[in-house]
């Protein structure tokens, strides 16, 4: 008997009592539709973790002040003073890959326009700090190479600083702020950036040249922090590695010396989080999955009451020739229709219930082939796994016993 | 050659504790051609032989040769295969399948037939099939549109539809009216002499008995009597004396759904 008849004669069966087979249906359709808007929700929340750190730049290596011991008692991390600005001339000359390089020297201060104060990070930055973070200006322009050499008074205000000193949305460029009592000259507000990935505020901060925080702010000459991009996303570790190996030469480290210097990529930043919502995503899954093993008992239940209240078709059936693969391939194909048509509605119902997600409670959501592949298949499985036992059920029944049957 | 021959067939149950033994060595002969009937009162192992004829069940002693080829030692699916290619059924409830159409189930033997028949020949023969017993223009009804002498008709055009070389038929009128029984015997007897189909009737009725031309007793597993018989009724000549189709022709417009059994 051919797979076609056999289906046919399935289809035919299951099309004689519709309110059945689709209330049965429905535990499938359910199923595969929860697993799969779950799985659209979680991986929407690490796309959109993903899409953070695109926005933090991909590329981005950051090198930061290490550990400094004296006399056996460790400082901890940031108390280092061994990062120059050598050591990020050395990372632009000497390794390859090396896109941008902007060191960094940071501090706190009082901010004070006419009548109004604030008190807020201030960043020594390079020229190429803008480039690095794909950060641009909304008014002015960020400071020059010429104002970094000159340790120029230039202040270039993240957006809460403007909004804070000047009003909400005000243009102060041309206008004289105070930090810290002295006069700086507002050439520039960078664009809203939103929240960093720790949930700090990128915009409550206020950006001059690094040299001026040196010299004005402070009266260091070491610097805290340098800012690197990689040519490319792929060769950010590598780029990592070779920064690692070079500042342990120009801080005449020997093997066995502890790093003076921290270098963290962003994935590594990020992995953290990602990993989160990882766990998050197959924890809905595994709940969803639970649903689609209830609608899997259902078929069976079903098809077991379907077999017992067709006992007398399966004798007739018996008794003109049908043998017992033929009725065991019956009820297993009726099973796997099913589950596959359950299934397949259920994708609809899933991809439909993501987007309205998105679309009205503005839940980022992803639909992933494979979590789409993943459900249809064990939607499949369940029909086979379920179907299964009903059918060889029917296949052992006597016929003459069946045809008896009341 | 008889196109049925057993030798000492017998068949015992093992119900637990007890022994019964349905058939205790039936010995018979049936020649192609054939109209026997089977009667005896209930529990004399006529329906056991009936089952082991149609091979339905397989003896637990003795011979069984149907066509020249012993199948009391043959596989159930290979039971299968002869059932399907050399036995036509017809029960006492009919057994339809519900909500399917008179041409589907007329059609079912053939969707089991393992020979790849195109699906247009299928419905021609079931069609035929059908016209073969009267109700061609009754193909699209469901058993529960049909009376049930039109549902024993779709039951016996599927016994036909394999061209099979015996029809076994159970209490085949069991369930319906005098008349309608005395319809269902004409059909089956001009079954017999005009296409020479050999037909094996089961009944505990005497009077039913009477439309073969053969009659086989049976009493406590064994054959009691055999013999021709001895005033054979026929259906045609009955049918001719009842009064005109009057109530009948009433009956079919306002054909009751009948029950079909589940």
């Amino acid at each position: 008997m051919s797979l076609f008849m056999i289906l046919r004669i399935a289809l035919k069966a299951l099309g004689r009592n519709k309110m059945r087979t689709s209330l049965t249906m429905l535990g499938m359709i359910i199923g595969v539709a929860a697993v799969i808007t779950m799985v659209a929700l979680g991986s929407g929340a690490q796309q959109s973790i993903e899409d953070q750190i695109k926005s933090a730049g991909t590329n981005m290596i950051s090198v930061s002040a290490g550990n400094w011991s004296s006399g056996g008692v460790r400082h901890g991390a940031g108390s280092a003073t061994t990062l120059s600005i050598d050591d990020a001339e050395a990372i632009r000359e000497q390794i390859q890959g090396v896109q941008y390089v902007a060191a960094g020297v940071n501090t706190r201060g009082q901010v004070v326009f006419g009548n109004q104060n604030w008190s807020t990070r201030i960043q020594g930055a390079d020229v190429e700090f803008p480039l690095i973070r794909f950060w641009p200006t909304e008014l002015g322009t960020f400071f020059t190479p010429t104002d970094v050499s000159a340790a120029a008074k230039v202040a270039v205000l993240g957006t809460i600083v403007r909004d804070t000193l000047f009003g909400e949305g005000a243009d102060p460029i041309g206008q004289t702020i105070r930090i810290r009592r002295q006069p700086f000259k507002v050439i520039g507000v960078m664009a809203v950036k939103g929240p960093g990935s720790f949930g700090e505020d990128q915009d409550d901060t206020i950006f001059v040249p690094y040299t001026t925080v040196q010299k004005k702010l402070r009266g260091i000459r070491y610097i805290q922090s340098i800012t690197v991009s990689a040519m490319s996303a792929g060769q950010t570790v590598a780029v990592a590695d070779e920064i690692s190996a070079l500042l342990r030469v120009q801080h005449g480290l020997i093997p066995g010396d502890e790093d003076d210097f921290r270098v963290r990529t962003l994935e590594e930043m990020a992995s953290v989080r990602s990993e989160t919502t990882r766990t998050m995503t197959s924890l809905l899954a595994s709940i969803a999955g639970v649903s689609l093993l209830v609608g899997g008992i259902g078929i069976m239940n079903i098809m077991l009451v379907s077999v017992t209240e067709r006992t007398r078709e399966i004798g007739l059936r018996m008794a003109v020739g049908a043998k017992g693969k033929d009725v065991l391939f019956q009820f297993l194909v009726e099973a796997i229709v099913l589950s596959l048509l359950g299934g397949a509605i259920g994708i609809g119902l899933g991809i439909a219930l993501s987007q309205g997600i998105t679309q009205f409670l503005e839940w980022p959501t992803t639909i992933s082939p494979n979590a789409v592949a993943v459900a249809f298949g064990f939607a499949a499985a369940t029909g086979i796994f379920f179907g299964f036992y009903p059918a060889r059920k029917a296949a052992r029944l006597d016929p003459i016993e069946s045809l008896r049957f009341e | 050659m008889p196109l049925i021959t057993t030798t000492h067939l017998s068949k015992t149950y093992n119900l637990g504790e007890i022994q019964v033994r349905a058939l205790r060595g039936v010995s018979v002969d049936i020649e192609a051609g054939d109209f026997v009937s089977v009667t005896g009162p209930s529990g004399s192992g006529k329906s056991t032989f009936m089952h082991i004829l149609g091979c339905l069940d397989r003896p637990t002693g003795g011979q069984y040769l149907l066509d020249g080829t012993d199948v009391s030692t043959l596989s159930k699916d290979e039971l299968a295969v002869i059932r399907n290619r050399k036995i036509g059924f017809v029960f006492q409830g009919f057994n339809l399948l519900p909500r399917t159409s008179a041409l589907d189930n007329v059609e079912l033997p053939l969707l089991y037939s393992g020979n790849g028949m195109k699906a247009s020949d299928r419905r021609r023969r079931a069609q035929e099939a059908l016209a073969a017993v009267g109700l061609a223009d009754r193909a699209d009804h469901h058993p529960n549109q049909l009376s049930g002498g039109q549902q024993q008709r779709v039951a016996i055009a599927r016994a036909l539809i394999g061209d099979p070389s015996i029809v076994l038929a159970d209490e085949p009128t069991g369930n319906l009216d005098s008349r309608t029984s005395v319809e269902v015997m004409d059909i089956f007897q001009t079954l017999n002499s005009e296409r020479g189909i050999t037909i094996l009737l089961i009944t505990h009725e005497r009077e039913i008995a009477e439309y073969g031309s053969r009659i086989i007793g049976f009493r406590d597993g064994r054959i009691l009597a055999d013999h021709g018989t001895d005033a054979r009724r026929i259906a045609r000549t009955e049918l001719a004396a009842l009064p005109p189709d009057v109530d009948l022709e009433l009956d079919r417009q306002h054909d009751a759904p009948a029950d079909q059994g589940a």
